[in-house]
């Protein structure tokens, strides 16, 4: 082994400092190839007898990640100073292709050129470090060709022109993506390829747009310049955030100003994307336009934007062109920030799914068509693309990656990455929504289901006779769930002591007897982080054999769990608690409805029943004590569909109803989850994980302050004790009037999420809707990672199992929850996408009247809330013709919409008809329209 | 941060198993008893040994067993920003402590009572792993004293990162918040005398990172015997035996 001490490195970490490493060079590093006779195979990942090898240059890895991805690359050596390179200049594509490295399925080969001996190069005087990359990938492709003699073809892919003469220069052979591409004959992949950007520009200057070479958009200040501009606080950091209902209006949360501040226009916006990071510079106060941001614009693109390919669709939908000037008035309110953005900090591309704008077949076909991609959702531009398949794509939903956005194009550049299906087809759509969402829904592998126990699975004798686990098999438990659940995770037992007690248990189903630390299937659930359901399917975490069988805790089998039992004196008192593994049986696996009937059913005296009805009357005394601490009742907008057991389309739509067992189950759980967070915190209390639910800020809640006043409501949100009574005080003439303020509370507020407790202090630990100083989750490991490394936390604190070591490392830990709450919010937008897409084939087939409540007034229009079916949506007053608008106006103190003749007004929270529609405004778009009766 | 690759690669180009390279020499300072120069990689440190001589201060005098001394510190130079470090600052004297224990562990000080014997090392280049090279100087530099010892002390460290064990960590990996093993063996005897560690472990981990520094200083105890089998020819060769 020959070691170089070489390698003299400056870093600036705020001063420049010299750094001295040592870099050891090595002869045991191999090339990769099988039938090589001088190198160890035995790590070789290239294919036996390849006729060519390629070696990928970083240009040729960052931009071309797509086609690398495609099947058809294949053995290609990425060197490390490649991968080095992207990894400093973007990470997403560092693991990417780390990811095709890794899978045994493709033949790409790691070559760590930069410690082996032969292939290192030093720095040459007055070269710069791109330059000595370029050199050292030369090498290394030389060094490749030298190696394995001239059998095989050692072809370097580069689009660096620079890079390509040289290599030529030296002998190597060298193409660019494009010509190799070209040679494999495969036109499919060509459209995978990413066109350098002044490609772009020069084809459309010739064939599309005579007017093209105007700059649209101000050129992004460099970076120096926004980092002194943020320094001396002229420019403002935040990320940017699309309106859903008005892609033209976007806001930046700046901490520097405290506020958010308002980017209208596209030009304003120049180029950035929903999520980016950008640095803004704020409008003079004069230029601040406040009725705009009140305004619910429904346009799909400016007209004056209208030029181009296909010629765009009729474009009914109303849209607000501000009264700027028009009425003193409203110009007199104007108190927020508008700004401008000058730079783009750090960008948030990454693939987008929706369709071709639909444009007439070019005369010639096959040859390379440019198209306009539409994403489906809305924040996004219309991405450009070229495709030589154009007829394949026009009816199909796709997914587009965004190359580039330069100054004189107005929409962004991108390139085809793959298609999902048919436009309009259920399971394209339902995919769709999975992929917008970062769901993964792929089967799982041989890895993971290799983990699993050998079916058919029961309780083994071992398990009975293991002294950690209580044999509970002759307490009648019993478990109550949604109808039609397969997954039981919970199940409960009730049973009276003599001293008058009660001995209430709640049994989970052990999942971690079966998912262990640091196995495949294991990663896989922590990946996942939680199951995903939608309308008509379920994204399970884990695989379905344990999801519906050996975990799931269903009636009249034997099953392990993990449980919580407590004494309760009949007050609801506990008077003691403890936790254990276990065996149970099942004596009834019941719906809520069941449940509630048994209870209903005074003529039922059978045990069962008693145990339900004793579980009841505690669970309501818990529930009142809860409540009198403050905890929130809050509601959401839950709708249940009737889907059509053959066609799966929906039958209909309702809300979903609570009943008493609903809550009875709830409020157990909730004491679970309490005691086990006790638990896990006194044994573990700086690497516990947990949930809180921050308390709303003041600015937060200003919305619904604002609507209770102006309906002469008042609410007192001081603490969640007092917001809680206000809000049951908060009765009006009709029944649904509680909960929609429940709704809106509800949305004013953040979402809870998981946290490692080592990370926070205790005060702030509080969750604010359940008013308890601690919570986890515990009751739901079948469907929820959290509760399986809560089960695992549990366990050690108990001293069944050791702790595994990630809960060790708060930062590991810390990483875990952030992918549990990014999973979570996932999870639960996919489930609302979902909800969204069924309201749309549900209504298509019937457009409906029904009575909505005004949630929110706007200057063109207000959104209303349909109870019945759970959809909020807009409803214009003003039409898109009707542009000069004045005629309605706003009264902010009251929140109404007049007519400036005063005949009509709108107040907020009034109830009205409306008219539900499915329209199709732009092709392959379609959505639900809201129209007043 | 990735301070294993995949292909199993350290930042500098070693694989986990392997430690730096080493070199010794003996001799570096004539005026001492016994004096010697240890690196590990960029790791440099010089080791003087006086004694065993007349107690300096009486009062510390003991009438069955030697006194021994230990100085470390660190010249301004050894790290490559420019900080004047105070002279018996905590982290100097907390060294200077375990030295002292790791050495006494392995002098035989009951064959001399009533005398002293001071031991001083210095870091003249700083890249982590200082201790385990000061420990592996002062060890050569007592052999070179010719005072008489138990067995070789040798030391080297291991650490825990990326979920690997890595054997000799430098400045880089050190610095980067995982556990770090300092162990100190008689590797003849098979026994522990310096066991340390910064952060936290699994215990079965530890196991393993442990196993992993005693190779180490095993390696290390064969290259010091090396040299000092080198030096005591050249003694033989200069006295014409």
């Amino acid at each position: 082994m020959l070691h170089n001490k070489s390698f003299v490195k400056k870093t600036r970490a705020g001063r420049v400092m010299k750094q001295v490493r040592e870099h050891y060079l090595r002869d045991d590093i191999f090339c990769g190839a099988p039938f090589c006779k001088v190198c160890d195979t035995s790590g070789a990942r290239l294919s036996a007898s390849p006729s060519t090898i390629l070696v990928l240059d970083t240009n040729v890895v960052l931009h071309q990640i797509d086609l690398l991805e495609n099947l058809a690359i294949d053995d290609a050596v990425v060197l490390s100073i490649v991968l080095e390179e992207v990894k400093n200049k973007n990470l997403s594509v560092y693991n990417r292709i780390r990811a095709i490295c890794s899978n045994s399925k493709r033949n790409f080969f790691v070559f760590s050129n930069e410690y082996h001996r032969d292939t290192y190069i030093k720095e040459m005087t007055g070269e710069t470090k791109n330059d000595r990359n370029d050199r050292a990938i030369r090498v290394a492709t030389q060094w490749y060709q030298n190696h394995l003699g001239s059998g095989v073809k050692v072809l370097l892919i580069t689009n660096d022109k620079e890079n390509k003469r040289k290599a030529n220069e030296e002998g190597i052979h060298a193409e660019t993506v494009e010509t190799y591409v070209k040679s494999l004959d495969r036109p499919d992949l060509l459209d995978l390829l990413v066109r350098p950007s002044e490609d772009v520009d020069m084809e459309e200057v010739e064939d599309l747009r005579p007017s093209k070479r105007k700059v649209i958009y101000i050129e992004h200040k460099p970076m120096s310049e926004i980092t002194s501009g943020l320094h001396r606080g002229i420019y403002h950091q935040g990320k940017l955030r699309v309106n859903r209902y008005n892609p033209f209006e976007a806001y930046v949360g700046s901490e520097s100003i405290g506020d958010q501040i308002i980017i209208y226009g596209r030009s304003n916006m120049n180029r950035a994307f929903d999520g980016d990071i950008v640095a803004v510079e704020l409008l003079p106060q004069d230029q601040w336009q406040e009725e705009k941001s009140l305004s619910i614009a429904c346009g799909d693109e400016d007209e004056d934007e209208d030029v181009h390919l296909a010629p765009n669709s009729a474009d009914d939908a109303p849209r607000t062109i501000p009264q700027q000037g028009s009425s003193g008035e409203i110009n007199a309110v104007s108190s927020r920030p508008s700004g401008r953005i000058v730079g783009i900090i750090k960008r948030n591309w990454h693939s987008y799914c929706g369709s071709l704008e639909p444009m007439p077949m070019p005369a010639g076909s096959g040859g390379i068509v440019h198209a306009l991609f539409v994403s489906k959702d809305r924040r996004f531009p219309k991405i450009r693309i070229q495709t030589r398949q154009l007829e394949n794509l026009l009816d199909k939903r796709i997914v587009v990656a965004v190359d580039s956005w330069d100054r004189q194009s107005r929409y962004p550049s991108g390139h085809y990455v793959r298609t999902i299906g048919e436009i309009g087809d259920r399971d394209t759509e339902s995919e769709v929504v999975l992929i917008e969402n970062d769901i993964n829904s792929r089967p799982f592998s041989s890895q993971v289901l290799a983990c699993l126990p050998p079916l058919p699975w029961t309780v083994s004798s071992e398990d009975l006779s293991n002294p950690i686990r209580q044999d509970l098999r002759n307490v009648r438990v019993f478990s109550v769930d949604p109808p039609g659940c397969k997954d039981i995770d919970d199940a409960l037992h009730c049973t009276a002591l003599p001293n008058g007690n009660f001995e209430v248990g709640v049994h989970i189903a052990d999942v971690t007897n079966f998912v262990h630390p640091g196995t495949p299937l294991d990663d896989e659930a922590a990946q996942r982080g939680t199951s995903v359901y939608l309308v008509e399917r379920r994204i399970d975490m884990l695989p379905k054999p344990l999801t519906e069988d050996i975990c799931s805790l269903r009636s009249d089998v034997e099953r392990l769990a993990f449980s919580v039992i407590w004494e309760m004196t009949p007050e609801a008192d506990v008077v003691s608690s403890r936790f254990t593994k276990s065996v149970i049986k099942s004596s009834a696996a019941m719906s809520y409805v069941e449940a509630q009937a048994r209870m209903d059913d005074s003529r039922l005296m059978d045990p069962l029943t008693t145990d339900l009805r004793n579980m009841n009357s505690l669970a309501k005394k818990m529930r009142l004590r809860r409540i009198e601490r403050g905890a929130l009742t809050l509601a959401s907008a839950e709708v249940k569909f009737q889907i059509d057991t053959e066609t799966h389309d929906p039958l209909d739509i309702g809300m979903y109803q609570i009943r008493e067992a609903n809550q009875m189950v709830e409020e157990f759980m909730l004491a679970a989850n309490v005691s086990v967070a006790q638990q896990i915190l006194k044994s573990f209390p700086l690497c516990s994980l947990l949930r809180r639910h921050p308390t709303p800020t003041k600015e937060m809640l200003e919305p619904l302050l604002r609507t209770a006043a102006a309906i002469g409501l008042h609410l007192d949100v001081s603490t969640s004790k007092a917001m809680a009574d206000s809000l049951d005080q908060a009765v009006g003439d009709d029944p649904y009037f509680n909960k929609l303020i429940r709704i809106l509370a509800t949305r004013c507020m953040s979402q809870a999420v998981y946290f490692c407790s080592g990370e926070l202090s205790p005060p702030e630990y509080h969750h604010y809707g359940l008013a308890a100083p601690i919570y986890t989750h515990f009751t739901s490991p079948i469907r929820r990672y959290a509760d399986v490394i809560v089960h695992r936390l549990l366990a050690a604190s108990l001293g069944i199992f050791k702790l595994p070591s990630i809960f060790q490392d708060r930062g590991q830990l810390t990483s875990v929850s952030d992918n549990l709450n990014y999973r979570h919010r996932n999870a639960q937008m996919a489930g609302r996408a979902s909800v969204e897409l069924h309201t749309l084939i549900y209504f298509r087939k019937r457009p409906t009247d029904t009575e909505a409540r005004i949630v929110k007034i706007r200057s063109n229009g207000f959104f209303v809330f349909v109870p019945k079916y759970g959809i909020e949506g807009p409803v214009y007053l003003t039409t898109r013709s009707e542009k000069g608008g004045g005629e309605w106006y706003i009264d902010e103190q009251q929140q109404k919409i007049k007519k400036i003749d005063g005949s009509i007004s709108y107040s907020i929270l009034q109830t009205v008809q409306i008219h539900l529609e499915v329209v199709e405004p732009q092709p392959n778009r379609p959505k639900l329209q809201l129209s007043l009766i | 941060m990735e301070y294993v690759s995949p292909e199993g690669l350290r930042l500098d180009g070693r694989r986990p198993m392997e430690m730096r390279q080493i070199r010794a020499e003996i001799g570096a300072v004539s005026k001492a008893d016994g004096s010697a120069v240890f690196e590990m990689g960029n790791t440099k440190v010089i080791a003087a040994v006086y004694g065993p001589r007349q107690v300096q201060n009486k009062s510390q005098q003991m009438s069955d067993q030697a006194l021994v001394r230990c100085e470390y510190s660190m010249a301004n130079f050894s790290t490559g920003d420019r900080m004047r470090k105070p002279k018996g600052d905590r982290r100097s004297t907390e060294i200077s402590l375990v030295i002292r224990q790791t050495m006494e562990a392995c002098i035989l000080t009951h064959l001399m009572p009533h005398s002293q014997i001071d031991i001083f090392v210095q870091v003249l280049q700083a890249d982590g792993g200082t201790r385990s090279a000061c420990i592996n100087a002062a060890t050569l530099a007592l052999a070179d004293a010719g005072i008489p010892m138990r067995d070789l002390v040798t030391s080297c460290s291991a650490g825990y990162l990326n979920s690997t064990p890595l054997l000799d960590l430098n400045y880089v990996e050190d610095s980067a918040g995982g556990a770090d093993v300092t162990l100190g063996i008689l590797p003849k005897l098979d026994k522990v005398t310096l066991l340390q560690m910064d952060s936290k472990l699994p215990i079965d981990i530890l196991e393993n990172v442990m196993q992993l520094a005693i190779e180490g200083c095993k390696a290390v105890a064969n290259y010091i015997r090396e040299i000092l089998l080198e030096n005591t020819k050249q003694l033989e060769y200069r006295r014409g035996v």
